[in-house]
């Protein structure tokens, strides 16, 4: 079994070595002299130019360049944001918080609903069945960032019930239970939003596995002890279907930092999406990177630990992994 | 593959899914050439509301909306169908030698999709584009580059199944080649999941393009409907209908691919149906 997760380790690395070596490809497809980009229109003179050169090492070969990029990158130097006067690593942990705070309350919820979801659409059947594929379809069709506008427009602009965006108001109690109902407020819609996509995402896998625990023998031979229906899908179906769904928390957990990206714009949200989107508008680039190895990171992790939790729910992965590798 | 369309025709919401793509297959072709009217053109005062002149309203610049949004099926719908094609065709090759052969390019190749399918493809995409510029060609090949493994795992698993079954044995005692068996008798038989995934993968690719565009990340003389949200979303307060209708008519448009590639995934595997 260790083997396996060597070997799973080992992939993983392989994988954020890609997005870097990506990130160090774009930077240098990207139109435009660097070092002209630096010092403007300004006639300088060529001795300048070359220094400037030598300095960020652009006078060797490609090799060389990635090498120092790599190892600024195991320093956790990953560049300089001129647009926010900060480095991009600060920048970005700065806005960890009130992402996460938007994110994971969604990812949660939306797990339990979409279980619930698709439970109760295998134990009714019919009618409640084709409900909740249609709040899939749903779900996966609608543009999030276009569901945003549409319930500032409804609960913000014609009734006025809830803030259009930011997360905290002036007016508001600066601290304590005041101050905790307020950023209740301000993050009702913008969860909406972002839960709409999610139980599409969570019942669509649950229906799946739950479907397919249903047709296993000993689901009837539950049923054929006598045991009811409901019973069964509780006791018997919910915790062998549940495996599925882990690989999918997982997932989601690892692309907290950026699912999130286009409410956060409509909505105002400070968090790492807003940066990104703002980093779109002003060309800064080092940031643009940043995000996106950062959160190739989160999520290969993430699944790293998905997989782990896969082994330890269900033993019946962990023999099997254990013999293989035997 | 017939017998399949045939059913879905006969559905309702099959119909009416069906028979919404085709107009607006059709808009996009017949429009520009029976209706020639410059749709960047200034036609009226900025922010009118829905009237009997405009019956949609105009922008902030003055442009008819119900104009822009015709125009704008062109770019939702190219990018939507070419970079599923692309992605379709990458995915089948890579899939079907992959799953045919087997052996260390099978190893490598699965590798390689396993890494594209982890990474954050939207932030992926944003980021591509936003350094490399705009334009619709880059984003659909980079929707392409991004989608082709998900066609690539399901078209493996499936040669890797009909490459089994008796009938090919059959054809080799025939005296084919292996690559001419792989051709014309593996793949053909192997294409139908392939088929259902990519109608979904349209859908996918048309909300990434609005997504990428409602960011700003598309050039401004290009009528896109995520652009136009982007710029409806500054006069949220005054002109709603800048924001709502545009996203009405990607809504209704990815919905439908949706729902065909639902129904056709359905059609094929009727066990899943439930019971």
């Amino acid at each position: 079994m260790w083997q396996y997760f060597l070997k799973r380790v080992f992939w993983s690395i392989v994988t954020i070595f890609v997005i870097i070596i990506v990130n160090f490809v774009l930077i240098k497809l990207v139109p435009g002299d660097p070092v002209h980009a630096m010092i403007g229109d300004f006639p300088a003179p060529q001795d300048y130019i070359d220094q400037l050169r030598r300095d960020f090492g652009l006078d060797q070969p490609l090799h060389v360049q990635l090498w120092l990029y790599l190892g600024n990158l195991a320093q956790g130097n990953f560049g300089f944001s001129f647009a926010n006067r900060q480095p991009v690593l600060d920048l970005i942990l700065g806005r960890t918080v009130n992402t996460l705070i938007l994110i994971l309350p969604a990812i949660v919820f939306s797990a339990i609903i979409g279980i619930a979801l698709s439970l109760a659409a295998a134990s009714r059947g019919g009618g409640f069945d084709i409900t909740v594929s249609a709040i899939t379809l749903f779900g996966y069709s609608i543009p999030v960032f276009w569901l945003g506008q549409v319930l500032v427009l409804i609960f913000a602009i014609v009734l006025g019930v809830l803030p259009t965006s930011g997360m905290y108001s002036l007016r508001a109690p600066q601290s304590g239970f005041g101050a905790f109902l307020d950023l209740l407020r301000h993050m009702v819609l913008p969860l909406a939003c972002i839960m709409a996509f999610k139980i599409a995402v969570f019942s669509r896998t649950a229906r799946a596995s739950i479907l397919g625990v249903l047709n296993s023998d000993f689901v009837m031979t539950a049923r054929a002890k006598g045991l009811s229906r409901g019973y069964t899908l509780w006791r018997h179906v919910l915790p062998n279907a549940v495996i599925p769904v882990i690989a999918v928390f997982g997932y989601q957990f690892g692309h907290a930092l950026t699912s999130s990206l286009l409410v956060e714009t409509v909505f105002a949200w400070p968090g790492v999406g807003q940066l990104f989107v703002t980093a779109v508008g002003q060309r800064d680039f080092p940031v643009l990177q940043g995000i996106l190895l950062l959160s190739t990171i989160l999520v290969v992790v993430a699944n790293v630990l998905a997989d782990l939790l896969y082994t330890i729910v269900d033993p019946r992965i962990r023999r099997s992994l254990g013999a293989r590798h035997a | 593959m017939r017998e399949l369309f045939q059913r879905l025709a006969g559905s309702p919401a099959g119909f009416i899914a069906g028979g919404f793509i085709l107009l607006l297959i059709v808009v996009t072709i017949v429009v520009p050439l029976v209706h020639s009217v410059n749709p960047m053109a200034i036609s009226g005062n900025a922010l009118f509301p829905p009237s009997a002149q405009h019956l949609l309203g105009t922008d902030e610049l003055g442009r008819d909306v119900l104009q822009l949004l015709i125009h704008g099926v062109r770019v939702s719908l190219s990018v939507g169908l070419l970079s599923a094609l692309v992605a379709s065709v990458l995915g089948v090759l890579i899939g079907a030698w992959a799953g045919y052969f087997g052996g260390r390019i099978d190893m490598f190749l699965m590798r390689v999709a396993e890494i594209f399918q982890v990474l954050p493809t939207f932030v992926l995409a944003a980021v591509i584009v936003a350094m490399l510029g705009p334009g619709t060609t880059r984003v659909i090949a980079v929707i392409a580059i991004l989608a082709w493994p998900q066609i690539a795992l399901v078209m493996r698993s499936e040669v890797y199944r009909v490459k089994q079954i008796d009938f090919v044995d059959a054809v080799r005692c025939l005296g084919y080649s292996e690559i001419y068996i792989l051709i014309r008798e593996v793949v053909p038989n192997a294409l139908r999941p392939v088929v259902a995934l990519g109608t979904l993968i349209v859908g996918q690719a048309i909300l990434i393009e609005a997504s990428l565009s409602f960011l700003g990340l598309s050039s401004p003389d290009v009528i896109s409907w995520g652009g136009m949200l982007n710029s409806g979303q500054r006069y949220l307060f005054n002109a709603w209908w800048l924001s709502v209708l545009p996203g009405i008519a990607i809504f209704l448009t990815v919905l439908a691919f949706n729902f065909i590639g639902d129904a056709l995934n359905a059609a094929l595997n009727p066990k899943d149906t439930g019971r």
